[in-house]
């Protein structure tokens, strides 16, 4: 064969494997297909963090041994869920510096610092929790108001902008992974605290041209707006500040909406205040909002609905449904059908004092009197909730959902006066511990049962009722990662890095690395090797089965 | 330095303002450690550390209302010993909420003191010593109290005295450990976690036990220290806290 003859089909290989290293929306739409990646925050757009692969069992998992660690040059908590792209994987060192490295050994390709404005002041941390990919761009949102894509290969800037009227001085904030939906990247914007007003929006992937955008809080005229007394819904909050989820068959993105402001004293702010705790379906290519579920309405608890909205199709009531699931910071476990939002299911999954029951519609019936005081009002679950952003996860296999939880929880709600200025917390008040002493983000850890511990919690996703618990002495920021081999991964603020068996709970496999996990566990795999990588203090931790 | 304790103590006058409403008991616990760690140093767990000031009394000359002494409280007095303060409104309103409190308060104990006579007894009739440490001296088993006079007011030093149950720091909560051979432990809780537990045990070990091996384990919901009612009288008692007022540490420069 000659050179010349050669030479074509040398262009349609490297054309074909220039193709397969696309990210294409196609792929990430079948993740499940290449389980060996991880191609989004919660590795599919149906937010399960379940992985299919299954090299790793409840039998061997206990061989599981260190292959590396990545020391983050960052104080901060090590928030973000890495992504893996055929053996490439993509992190977040604190608060806004892209790394990639070799997923087989943490050995670092390249960095990208991005040096956020002073002027920043996201309200928990200078954190992000990941990247999103699309084609052969990485897309990062930034805790300074940016959003901007960079060369998945060199790290280089593609495009970089400043979010319209995202403005850090003001408490706008971006802390979340991206989502990509199609040749569109979404966002939404943190800064519940500072009386910002809350959206998402969507930007062209090439560009960087925003192509629609959803507040929050509806305008003047819009619906929704008569839920704010006034003009509180100007300076209304609900954040945004988990990513979203993906149906394809009805074309709508679902996002969780974070606390209103201020946020422990609603008296400026009379009305449901929509769409404030809530989860709402957005058409993904318009943003136009095809329903919403308010799970809190009216909250001064700092109940942010911000979780990841875990979608799945399973039988219910004998009927396939296409639902999701939802484990609030409020201390009840919903179920919705995902296509209208009807409410299906709720059932409390810790105790809750605040309210007796959810009513037909899945509406709280609220206890008189328990709200904040000016001499305080003891509410559990307390003010981090019965769970919080803390990544859950649904296992198709058990059926079961579980979830991080923080039981026997609670706080003193203290009210008082609160006053907007542009810049400075609106919070109207403060919770308060009420174990002096225990919880005060302390190393050391006193805390006796009764006065709160953390748990993964397992329900029977039809029926909501708890399956099995294991509890830690102490509480939990870990998300769940399960696997299609039933093993639970998840961790705690103890330090350790665990293994369930996911259908009993029973512990398989631990390690102690130190520090606080405070993200979502993964798993991807190299040459055929399945890795489970996972973030505890501000090193990213990568384990695979002894060979 | 004595110009500007003079002119700190000409920001008090007389005239008792009453609190402006109630405040909830977190605030008061949370104010009171925040007033020990940031102004107790200069004015006492009692805030009469301060010649002429007595922040105690509910009495001050520069401010009236909550605004004003958060203010104070933050941002000092210019061309006083009062210094700015790296505390957030919350933690500053607390502080107010904790002096607010003591000034509703009993101040001391019933009767008067003797610090000498105090030391005799932590000493010898009441045994203190076997398991307090004061300035390098005694054993480390229970809490060290050679600062103890400036973190505790006279009357919760009586309160302990008499009743050492009634509030147990979670830092200063024992633990108790049984082996699986029989051998028991108990000891100071240091940390615990889901598998193992630190302790510092009677001999003044650093002990780690895994929880497996252990046969059984629990908080100990006792104080270990005898209540001394009864046992001392209430002169030896006024004493006793006379002394532990007394214990005021390394006075910071």
């Amino acid at each position: 064969m000659t050179a010349r003859r050669l030479l074509p089909l040398f262009v349609v290989v490297c054309a074909a494997a220039s193709l397969r290293a696309q990210v294409t929306f196609d792929r990430i739409l079948r993740a499940d297909q290449e389980p060996h990646n991880w191609l989004s925050y919660s590795g599919s757009v149906h937010s399960q963090r379940h992985s299919r692969l299954t090299q790793i069992t409840p039998q061997n998992v206990g061989n599981l041994e260190l292959q590396w660690v990545f020391q983050s040059r960052s104080l901060e908590k090590y928030e973000a869920t890495s992504l893996v792209v055929d053996g490439v994987l993509y992190t977040v060192q604190a608060p806004n510096d892209v790394v990639a490295m070799d997923a087989a050994t943490g050995r670092v390709f390249w960095t990208y610092a991005h040096n956020p404005s002073p002027q920043s002041r996201p309200c928990c941390g200078r954190v992000n929790r990941g990247l999103a990919i699309l084609g052969e761009s990485l897309f990062m949102a930034t805790i300074d108001g940016r959003l901007m894509a960079l060369d998945a290969k060199n790290g280089q800037p593609l495009w970089n902008i400043a979010v319209d009227g995202a403005r850090p001085e003001a408490g706008y904030a971006f802390t979340l992974a991206p989502l990509v939906v199609k040749d569109k990247v979404i966002i939404g914007t943190a800064g519940g605290e500072y009386g910002i007003r809350g959206f998402i929006a969507a930007f062209d992937a090439r560009s960087g041209k925003e192509a629609w955008r959803f507040y929050t809080i509806p305008g003047q005229g819009e619906p929704g707006n008569e839920t704010w007394a006034g003009d509180s819904w100007k300076i209304g909050g609900a954040s945004v500040w988990i990513t979203g989820s993906f149906d394809p068959e009805s074309n709508l993105t679902y996002w969780g909406i974070g606390n209103p402001g201020p946020d422990w004293n609603g008296d400026s702010r009379g009305g449901d205040n929509l769409y404030s705790n809530s989860v709402v379906a957005l058409d993904a290519d318009t943003g136009k909002l095809k329903w919403h579920f308010q799970f809190s309405p009216h909250d001064e608890f700092d109940f942010d609905a911000v979780q990841v909205p875990v979608l799945a199709d399973v039988m219910w009531t004998g009927f396939p449904r296409k639902v999701m699931m939802w484990a609030n910071r409020n201390g009840y476990f919903y179920v919705l059908d995902r296509t209208t939002g009807e409410f299906l299911l709720g059932k409390p999954f810790v105790e809750v004092n605040w309210a007796s029951r959810l009513d037909e519609k899945g509406r709280p019936v609220r206890v008189p009197g328990m709200v904040p005081s000016r001499e305080g009002t003891v509410i559990t679950p307390g003010n981090q909730g019965g769970t919080n952003w803390y990544s859950p996860s649904f296992s198709p296999e058990t059926g079961f959902f579980y979830i991080p939880s923080w039981v026997n929880y609670t706080s003193q709600y203290v009210k008082q006066d609160a006053e907007y200025v542009e810049g400075r917390v609106y919070g109207g008040g403060a919770p308060r511990t009420t174990v002096p002493g225990v919880r005060a983000g302390q190393l050391l850890n006193f805390a006796k049962e009764d006065e709160g511990y953390g748990a993964v919690r397992a329900l029977d996703a039809r029926t909501g009722e708890l399956k099995w618990e294991f509890k830690m002495t102490d509480f939990t920021d870990a998300g769940v990662l399960t696997t299609a081999s039933n093993v639970l991964f998840s961790g705690g603020r103890e330090g350790y890095f665990y293994a369930l068996d996911a259908r009993t709970g029973a512990l398989l496999w631990k390690a102690a690395l130190g520090g606080r996990v405070v993200s979502g566990p993964m798993s991807y795999s190299v040459g055929g090797r399945q890795y489970v990588a996972v973030a505890a203090g501000n090193a990213l931790f990568s384990f695979a089965l002894r060979q | 330095m004595r110009a500007l304790i003079v002119a700190l103590a000409l920001l008090f006058v007389p005239g008792t303002l009453p609190a402006q409403h109630e405040y909830p008991a977190t605030d008061v616990e949370n104010g009171g450690r925040l007033f020990l760690s940031t102004c107790a140093a200069c004015h006492g767990p009692d805030g009469d550390g301060v010649a002429g000031v007595d922040l105690g009394r509910g009495q001050f000359r520069r401010a009236s209302t909550d605004e004003e002494l958060v203010a104070i409280i933050m941002k000092g007095i210019p061309n006083t010993a009062m210094p700015p303060n790296n505390v957030s409104p919350v933690n500053a309103g607390n502080i107010v909420a904790y002096l607010r409190s003591i000034a509703a308060e009993k101040r001391s104990t019933s009767v008067a003191g003797d610090a000498g006579r105090g030391k005799a007894i932590f000493d010898g009739k009441g045994s203190c010593g076997s398991c307090h440490r004061v300035a390098g001296i005694g054993p480390r088993t229970g809490p060290d109290l050679t600062t103890i006079g400036g973190q505790r007011r006279a009357v919760e030093l009586e309160r302990s005295i008499l009743d050492p149950g009634a509030v147990v720091l979670p830092n200063h909560r024992s633990f108790r450990v049984v082996t699986r051979d029989g051998a028991t432990t108990t000891g100071q809780l240091l940390n615990h976690d889901l598998f193992s537990v630190q302790l510092l045990d009677a001999k003044e070990r650093l002990m780690s036990f895994q929880k497996s091996e252990l046969r059984e384990y629990a908080f100990v919901d006792t104080s270990p220290m005898p209540s001394y009612k009864g046992k001392l009288s209430a002169e030896e008692v006024a004493d006793l806290v006379s002394y532990l007022v007394s214990l005021k540490g390394q006075v910071k420069p």
